[in-house]
């Protein structure tokens, strides 16, 4: 196989990762949501750390777009 | 990077090409400036014309400028209050300066045509290794050896610690390596998404309006998000500096 195909291919691949995260943000917010719904008067409070573990799981995903691009561009 | 023998029409990586404006050589090591060092002095100069002017004419009943400068100040002070508390009041000048630092860079990447200064690994990995170093000197100053208890969290049984302290190590070493890599993947992905978007409104001609409506809301998100990674640096900073000034928690 060419080896620019294979880089196109295992760009492709690698982007596989970003399932991982998309379970982790849905796991996030939803957890943030029905938490509000239980405890309406925390949802400012409860905000701020939504953020921090919105980026940190987001992170993931980017270290998967990196990985892509090092194979597609590097 | 090799950007011109890639094959596709539309070329996201090549903002982040760093060109030398003036060279300047001290024996082998090369310390040019370039578009990165250009951006970053816009960048001090902003933050520094943001303040001097904001707080110029200062009144109590403050004009919108005046406001936007107490609330970024009262924004870090409320922050590094709730994760370090009064020991960290020491530390503000510091954490200050390196939000609006990160934010500022992260905001004039967004301008068209301009350079992102934290889109590349060497700059972030200067702030998060310089960060980290400082941080495990400061621990060990405030707490002696007692800081390396901190690899052995309390109330773990003992024959777990052989498995518990490799592990909690590792994870402390990464913390650099994951701090500058968050930064700097944000910032990369969010300017190639935007590239990659206007490449596709040229492509597709009139119906380029479908695209266009994207760009709109992809350029609020990055906005955002620029804001986003300068406030996870930081609160991951205070973090840090937390577990340096209090380890038994």
């Amino acid at each position: 196989m060419e080896v620019e195909a294979a880089k196109l291919i295992g760009a492709g691949l690698a982007t596989i990762g970003v399932a991982g995260p998309g379970i982790g943000l849905g796991t996030v917010f939803g957890a943030y949501i029905s938490g509000i719904f239980r405890n309406p008067s925390v949802q400012q409070q409860a905000f701020g750390q939504v953020l921090l573990g919105f980026a940190l799981v987001e992170a993931i995903a980017l270290f998967a777009l990196v990985i892509a691009f090092l194979i597609l561009f590097g | 990077m090799s950007a011109e023998k890639s094959p596709n029409l539309i070329d996201p990586i090549h903002q982040f090409v760093i060109t030398t404006i003036a060279p300047i050589k001290i024996g082998n090591v090369d310390i040019s400036f370039t578009n990165s060092s250009q951006f970053m002095v816009i960048a001090v100069i902003a933050v520094m014309f943001f303040f001097i002017l904001g707080l110029s004419k200062r009144s109590i009943v403050p004009n919108r400028f005046q406001i936007m400068c107490e609330l970024s100040y009262e924004f870090i002070a409320n922050l590094l209050r709730t994760n370090v508390g009064d020991q960290g009041r020491a530390f503000f000048p510091f954490v200050f300066s390196l939000f609006m630092f990160i934010f500022f860079c992260n905001l004039i990447g967004l301008v068209p045509y301009t350079f992102t200064v934290t889109s590349h690994f060497a700059v972030t990995f200067a702030f998060a290794g310089l960060i980290f170093i400082g941080v495990t000197i400061l621990g060990f100053v405030k707490n002696g050896f007692g800081y390396l208890r901190m690899f052995y969290p309390s109330g773990v049984p003992i024959y777990m610690a052989p498995v518990i302290i490799p592990i909690e190590i590792i994870s402390y070493l990464s913390r650099p390596i994951a701090l500058s890599v968050r930064l700097m993947a944000n910032m990369l992905a969010g300017h190639s998404i935007i590239k990659i978007f206007a490449g596709f409104i040229v492509m597709m001609g009139f119906f380029g309006v479908i695209p266009l409506a994207g760009l709109v809301a992809i350029y609020a998100l990055e906005t955002f998000i620029a804001f986003l990674q300068a406030y996870i640096f930081t609160i991951l900073t205070c973090i840090y500096l937390n577990d340096a000034l209090h380890p038994h928690h």
